[in-house]
């Protein structure tokens, strides 16, 4: 750890920026990153589990793949279900990007489940923010600050969150049904008491999976009814990393996340649902203004996911009040402004 | 003090009636829930919309006069106490309920609504709004986001920060900031995360969306009870081993149990030294289920008796000796103060014993309730205000036990906030450097630090001047009580 807090204090001094990477799988995703390499790679580890406080503490450099395993072995797992996206995805870039997968919907995000965070800031000092307990009101909450802000506040150098129990049984059900229907029908089902983890649409097909105790998942499928998809958790796994059809080919991929009601977007190209309605896959090449508008009409906002030009920015510009608000922060926490620069925003 | 013209100047935003000054109009204002701190404010302020509220912080922000924002004030850590050179803005006026989306399952309401009123809303929709501070019924939802309130539902379904979508605030200088959103995220920093537990610090909600969840097709609830409290902390890791994930887990000691039972009649056993709460919520089969598994961990726990409640008559009967705990050991004492420290779960007997050895130092009685779900800790300590130096006495007494809290990992407050009360304690807590980040947090939202000062977040120089009072003369105060 003495070498990464070496490394930036010898960046302030040389005003040199660095891109924080550990396992480097996240590359394409935010604006491209710039800077001299702060290798957090070697800063991993599991650093206190019990498995009955249902709270785990790692190194940001800690595989995603070694923390999942871990909690596979106690019956537990990451609640937010987090996308990979290669084979060497770390916490720490998980974490940066609030990057969450299926049961982001139903059982919080990366942000929800996080605790607390030991953070390198933009001076060159360790801090320690939140703790490992689920109720700590303590401090402003820097930790979930540090969710999504793609490293521009500080260097992610360990985190604790919380865990849950691995559900009993999964079933997937599949019903088909055109986009609007699908959309209304997943939000009916989600004001009713069902134990239900994930609800996408893709190709004219809803998808439900259930999960919990036998007995449970029985019952609802009773009342459900649908049909029983034998390959739902390869589905969900391909919908979580993106491997599914719809994601490939050269056309810009966005990610409009608005509330779960909207209707259908009207815009062309190929889309798929995720999130129980909240978040919208779309293959598209309109140009980013348009899809930005009709994101923030709909009460959200885009995000030009993985494209080979992203000259229109990633991220939908902050209102001017919100952006100097922004700056501000960037300002208390990295003044010299060393940290993955412009990698959220191009102003900072 | 309060300038007269800065009042006239008050009185051109307000009608008359939303300007009090008088000394018997401010009173009532001059503590919120933890009435061992009060102030009479310098002016109260009772605007009934944004625009108001904006006009109000703008012509603070001129005149460089501070501003405390006031929910309900049932706040338990003095976060809305007042200055008597600060404007009190009471939000109790914005208390209505704005928009209710069954199927899209938010509601978007005004700062001032009651907590518990939101889900009397969302009822008939079969929906609910999941966190439940125990003072549900007088809290409001904004205050709730201030502090970013629990309850007993939090390991299964979140605290505050969990469980809102948006909130609406206006800053110091009369800037409205939309932060979250009816989607789930929002572009940028999660701001809405930081304005949680913010104490009133950063900025003055003026709306707040909420998420609402289905209402459990069923609940139900075992009582346990054991005669040691390892024996009954080991249980409660076994139910969360065992793949449960409880909707509520609670737990009293002897004190507490002997407290309820005395005022509510619970029937909790006497004889035992600690009862747990264990209650499963979901679908009728799930519950069913979970039950069954929760009384197979109890059979070998060590419990000395188990009764799961045969309806819902008899649930509510054992939720209300829980949930009637405080006012029932205020039969026991003239005064009670309640501390709010949180650990991790394993820590408890250890904790417990540590607070036993201090009561016996302290010569006060104290009766523990437990969050156990979640590792939130409420002593309450037994004291009489009228009995000279009680009070400091108590204070003292309670400020260990948060310092015992944070040598086992915990933390000073798990869901009542820092306020004034435990400003000491942060110290403990944090370096000077975690310190100066969130006073580095304060500075890009309120430059000035004129919304609540003084709440929350301790200068350098206080805890400076504390740590050299814990050192003076070579010697910590209280040298004959053990430290953990």
């Amino acid at each position: 750890m003495q070498a990464i807090i070496d490394q930036v204090h010898a960046a302030i001094a040389a005003q040199t920026p660095l891109q924080i990477r550990a396992g480097g799988s996240k590359d394409w995703y935010g604006n491209a990153p710039t800077g001299q390499l702060l290798d957090l790679s070697a800063h991993s580890g599991i650093v206190e589990y019990e498995p009955v406080e249902l709270v785990l503490t790692a190194k940001a450099g800690t595989p995603l793949a070694e923390i999942e395993a871990v909690l596979a072995a106690n019956g537990q797992m990451l609640s937010f279900e987090p996308p990979h996206y290669g084979a060497h995805a770390t916490l720490g870039g998980t974490l940066a990007c609030g990057f969450a997968g299926p049961r982001r919907a139903f059982a919080g995000s990366a942000r929800d489940a996080l605790l607390g965070v030991q953070l390198l800031d933009g001076r060159g000092d360790v801090l320690n923010f939140g703790g490992k307990v689920i109720k700590n009101v303590a401090g402003y909450d820097v930790s979930r600050l540090m969710a999504g802000a793609m490293g521009t506040l500080g260097v992610i150098l360990q985190a604790s969150f919380k865990v849950l129990p691995r559900p009993a049984q999964e079933v997937t059900l599949q019903f088909e049904l055109d986009q609007d229907n699908a959309i209304l029908r997943m939000n009916q089902l989600a004001g009713l008491p069902l134990p239900i983890s994930a609800a996408a649409w893709v190709g004219g097909v809803m998808m439900l999976r259930l999960e919990g105790s036998g007995p449970g998942i029985h019952a609802a499928q009773v009342k459900l009814g649908g049909e029983v998809n034998p390959h739902g958790a390869a589905f969900w796994l391909a919908a979580r990393e993106q491997t599914a059809a719809l994601f490939g080919g050269d056309m810009p991929l966005w990610r409009l996340s608005v509330p779960a009601t909207t209707p259908p977007i009207d815009l062309p190209g190929k889309q798929a649902v995720t999130w129980g309605g909240a978040q919208r896959w779309l293959k598209s090449d309109v140009p980013a203004g348009h899809i930005r508008s009709a994101a923030a009409e709909a009460g959200g906002h885009a995000t030009l996911f993985r494209a080979a030009d992203k000259s229109a920015g990633v991220f939908q510009p902050l209102p001017k009040a919100m952006l100097a608000l922004h700056q501000r922060l960037k300002q208390q926490f990295d003044p010299h402004g060393i940290l993955n620069r412009g990698r959220l925003y191009a102003e900072f | 003090m309060i300038s007269a013209s800065l009042i006239r100047d008050l009185q051109t935003l307000l009608p008359a009636s939303a300007v009090l000054s008088v000394r018997e109009d401010v009173a009532p204002y001059a503590s919120d829930g933890l009435s061992a701190f009060q102030c009479q404010p310098g002016v109260v302020v009772l605007p009934d919309t944004e625009t108001q509220v904006i006009a109000i912080l703008r012509l603070c922000h001129a005149a460089g006069v501070p501003v405390i924002a006031r929910g309900a004030g049932t706040g338990l850590s003095g976060g809305a106490l007042p200055r008597e050179d600060a404007v009190l803005l009471g939000l109790a006026k914005f208390n209505k309920i704005l928009h209710l989306d069954p199927l899209a399952r938010t509601m978007r309401v005004q700062p001032g609504v009651r907590n518990l009123a939101i889900s009397e809303a969302a009822a008939p929709h079969g929906l609910y709004y999941a966190p439940d501070p125990s003072s549900q019924i007088a809290c409001s939802i904004g205050g709730n986001v201030a502090e970013n309130s629990g309850g007993v539902h939090c390991l299964k379904y979140g605290l505050t920060v969990n469980n809102v979508m948006r909130v609406r605030a206006v800053t110091i200088d009369g800037e409205v900031l939309e932060l979250g959103g009816e989607a789930l995220d929002s572009p940028g920093y999660d701001l809405l995360a930081l304005m949680h537990g913010s104490e009133g610090m950063l900025a003055v909600i003026t709306e707040v969306t909420v998420k609402l969840l289905a209402k459990p097709e069923r609940a139900q609830v075992v009582l346990a009870a054991f005669d040691r409290i390892e024996t009954a902390g080991a249980a409660v890791s076994a139910i969360i081993a065992g793949g449960i994930l409880p909707a509520g887990l609670e737990m009293m000691d002897k004190p507490a149990i002997e407290a309820a039972e005395a005022f509510v009649h619970a029937g909790y056993p006497l004889d035992a030294a600690a009862i747990l709460l264990v209650e499963v919520d979901g679908t009728n089969e799930e519950v069913s289920d979970d039950v069954l598994r929760v009384h197979d961990i109890l059979a070998v726990s060590g419990a000395t008796e188990f009764r799961t409640a045969s309806n819902e008559a008899e649930r509510l009967k054992f939720w209300a000796g829980r949930k009637n705990a405080f006012p029932a050991v205020g039969r026991l004492s003239p005064d009670y103060y309640c501390m709010d420290g949180t650990i991790p779960r394993r820590a408890l007997p250890t904790v417990l014993h540590g607070i036993a050895l201090l009561s016996a130092q302290y010569g006060l009685r104290v009766a523990n309730v437990f969050h156990a779900g979640d590792g939130n800790l409420h002593p309450l300590i037994l004291y009489d205000a009228n009995t000279p130096g009680e009070l400091e006495k108590t204070e003292a007494f309670g400020a260990k036990i948060l310092e015992l809290c944070v040598a086992h990992g915990g933390t000073i407050t798990g869901e009542h906030g820092v306020g004034v009360e435990k400003i000491d304690q942060m110290c403990v807590q944090f370096r000077p450097l975690e310190l100066q980040a969130f006073h580095a947090v304060k500075a890009a939202f309120d430059p000035q630090g004129l919304l609540n000062p003084g709440k929350a977040v301790p200068t350098l120089h206080r805890c400076a001047e504390l740590g050299a009072m814990h050192v003076h003369g070579g010697q910590l105060p209280h040298p004959e009580l053990p430290r953990f």
